[in-house]
């Protein structure tokens, strides 16, 4: 299993972190050594074997698409990083105006 | 009452003595949690203990009173009780060990650790862990390495290493962890105490910080096997804030616990458990309990399970690709650490992640993302999941053949030294002997068998869905079979 530095920045991308490219052959050597251990997989036959799709006694319970509020015990100014008028802020798109921009967080 | 330390008396006996007016909640929960903040918190002590909970002895006062009011303060009335750090609660932070999560206090409290208060039991404190529950040792905690009580030098096991090491400690009678592939029975193994997954199902995961989904499930730690029957009896059942929880009844976990034998009951032993390469040590250790079972009664079977080695590479693709999805949530924006960039919302995503996870964290989330990518999902994730199958119907086919519960060794080594397992693989392989329960789903639990070379050594019960009851009445009769050398 051959793993390149691109491939690691490609998949830290999809994954939203920040990998410092020195960073990226370690990981990419690191990455291919676990999955050579994976390799066994290939030699099994699953065919005719259908996928795990739950792991209980019986399949996931339905119910029905509402459910009693859970009430909060803190309020959200309390754990979110930050809040105005009740609303979670975030930064602006870069695709907003660079006025707009320059107001962002 | 006994002269030995509070948090050395049974579960059961310190909730008789606080209902019945013989025994102080506040002594306890104040001596449990001095005890704690003395050596279990700060790189000089164990480092077991991440946060104490400043209205313990307060809460301990209300059971006290709601005990002198009513008939009935609850099964587990007074009894102090540690928390892994990924199982939320109001009057403590939740980190779950990690940078990203430092200071956050939840809005909300795990539906477990709410049933666990309406009993009467008090959490005291919030236990060290690896990171996000990512790991085998608790070496991976954003806040340094939890200690072993046996031996410092070495791990207390992971990822609920803290709360085991609370337990064995004596810090707390009872602690509640969680498991993904092992956490709860693997540390229990390395500090000599009790340790119980349950099926999956059975305990509410509300409030437990997700990682992987399929697999996790909040587990508990006892001194043992009573007290923790006795809490597991409290947390059970199902929850409409969890639909993944069972419509199942809940047994009565403690029935069976003055039982002295264990006839027509069939214990398998499965061969791939008891491998050449196993130390021998623990091979001797086990086949003592396995003697002493047999002595009790049980009939012991040799079985198979013949698709045990495709447990970790399964467990390594399923459980990261499941983390890499729970863990998007962790972006700077509704709660936790920010940081700022000047590349907008996209880098304020990065920067955050990056300095927010640490190693392992980031290594998981990567290999679950590249596992689910375009091109690699069906080599890899399909084929795991498919393989998974395979593993629950080994675990089916013994059990229709007749057999009631299976005894393994619960892990492939004693507690290792802090710093001794540098490969991510090496460490991985700790969970080879758990993680199959995990992965189909049925509940296992770790007690002890004795010691090699003076470290404890777990033995592992394995039983069906929702087997929990005939378990514990083979975890019972071998705890008294076995005695005082179960921690000799």
């Amino acid at each position: 299993m051959s793993i390149r530095p691109e491939d690691v920045r490609h998949v830290a991308h999809l994954a939203r972190l920040a990998v410092d490219e020195s960073r990226l052959p370690a990981l990419a050597t690191q990455l291919a050594s676990i999955l050579e251990h994976m390799e066994v997989l290939q030699r099994v036959d699953t065919n005719g074997v259908a996928p795990v799709e739950g792991v209980g006694a019986g399949s996931t319970p339905l119910r029905p698409d509402s459910g009693p509020p859970i009430p909060l015990g803190h309020p959200i100014e309390s754990f979110a990083p930050e809040v105005r008028d009740g609303l979670l802020i975030v930064p602006r798109l870069a695709t907003h105006g660079e006025e707009e921009a320059e107001r962002s967080p | 009452m006994s002269s030995s330390p509070l948090t050395e008396i049974p579960v059961r006996d310190i909730a008789r003595g606080v209902r019945d007016g013989s025994l102080s909640a506040r002594t306890v929960v104040e001596r449990a949690f001095d005890h704690a903040c003395e050596i279990g918190s700060g790189a000089g002590g164990l480092n077991i203990i991440l946060a104490g909970n400043e209205r313990a002895a307060d809460m301990a006062d209300e059971v006290a009173e709601t005990a002198q009011r009513t008939e009935f303060a609850g099964r587990l009335a007074g009894v102090p009780v540690a928390l892994k750090d990924n199982i939320a609660t109001l009057d403590m932070p939740t980190t779950c060990g990690s940078r990203i999560l430092e200071g956050y206090v939840s809005p909300f409290e795990a539906t477990a650790v709410t049933r666990l208060r309406e009993h009467g039991a008090i959490p005291v404190a919030k236990t060290n862990m690896d990171e996000f529950a990512m790991g085998s040792s608790t070496e991976n905690s954003a806040y340094g390495p939890a200690r072993n009580p046996v031996d410092t030098s070495r791990v207390p096991g992971g990822s609920s290493g803290g709360s085991a090491a609370a337990v064995a400690a004596g810090l707390v009678p009872v602690a509640l962890g969680s498991e993904t592939g092992g956490s709860v029975r693997q540390p229990a193994s390395f500090c000599g105490v009790v340790g119980v997954k349950p099926t999956y199902g059975r305990v509410s995961r509300f409030g437990l910080v997700a990682f992987g989904s399929s697999l996790d499930q909040i587990g508990v730690f006892g001194r043992r096997v009573d007290d923790a029957a006795r809490v597991l009896q409290v947390i059970a059942g199902r929850d409409v804030r969890d639909s993944t929880t069972a419509d199942v009844p809940v047994d009565t976990y403690y029935s069976a616990a003055n039982a002295e034998r264990l006839d027509g009951v069939v214990v398998g032993r499965p061969a791939e458990y008891f491998p050449e390469s196993l130390d021998p040590g623990i091979r001797s250790l086990c086949d003592r309990a396995l003697d002493a079972l047999r002595e009790r009664g049980a009939e012991v079977r040799d079985v198979s399970l013949p698709h045990t080695d495709l447990a970790i590479p399964v467990y390594y693709i399923v459980a990261p690709a499941e983390a890499s999805s729970n863990l998007a949530r962790f972006d700077g924006i509704r709660y936790g650490l920010r940081v700022p960039s000047e590349r907008g919302l996209a880098g304020l995503y990065e920067e955050t992640r990056s300095r927010g996870f640490g190693p392992e964290v980031t290594r998981r989330i990567l290999l679950g993302t590249y596992v689910l990518s375009a091109g690699y999902y069906d080599a890899y994730y399909r084929k795991a999941q498919a393989a998974r199958t395979l593993i629950a119907d080994d675990f089916r086919s013994v059990f229709q053949a007749g057999v009631h519960v299976l005894f393994t060794p619960t892990a492939p080594s004693t507690a290792f030294p802090i710093g001794a397992v540098t490969d991510p693989y090496e460490m991985y392989l700790s969970d080879i002997f758990t993680a199959t329960a995990n992965l189909a789903g049925v509940p296992a639990m770790s007690l002890p068998v004795g010691r090699s070379g003076g470290l404890p050594v777990g033995g592992q019960f394995i039983a069906p869905h929702f087997g929990e009851a005939k378990m514990f009445e083979a975890a019972y009769v071998l705890e008294r079979a076995l005695g005082e050398d179960a921690h000799r």
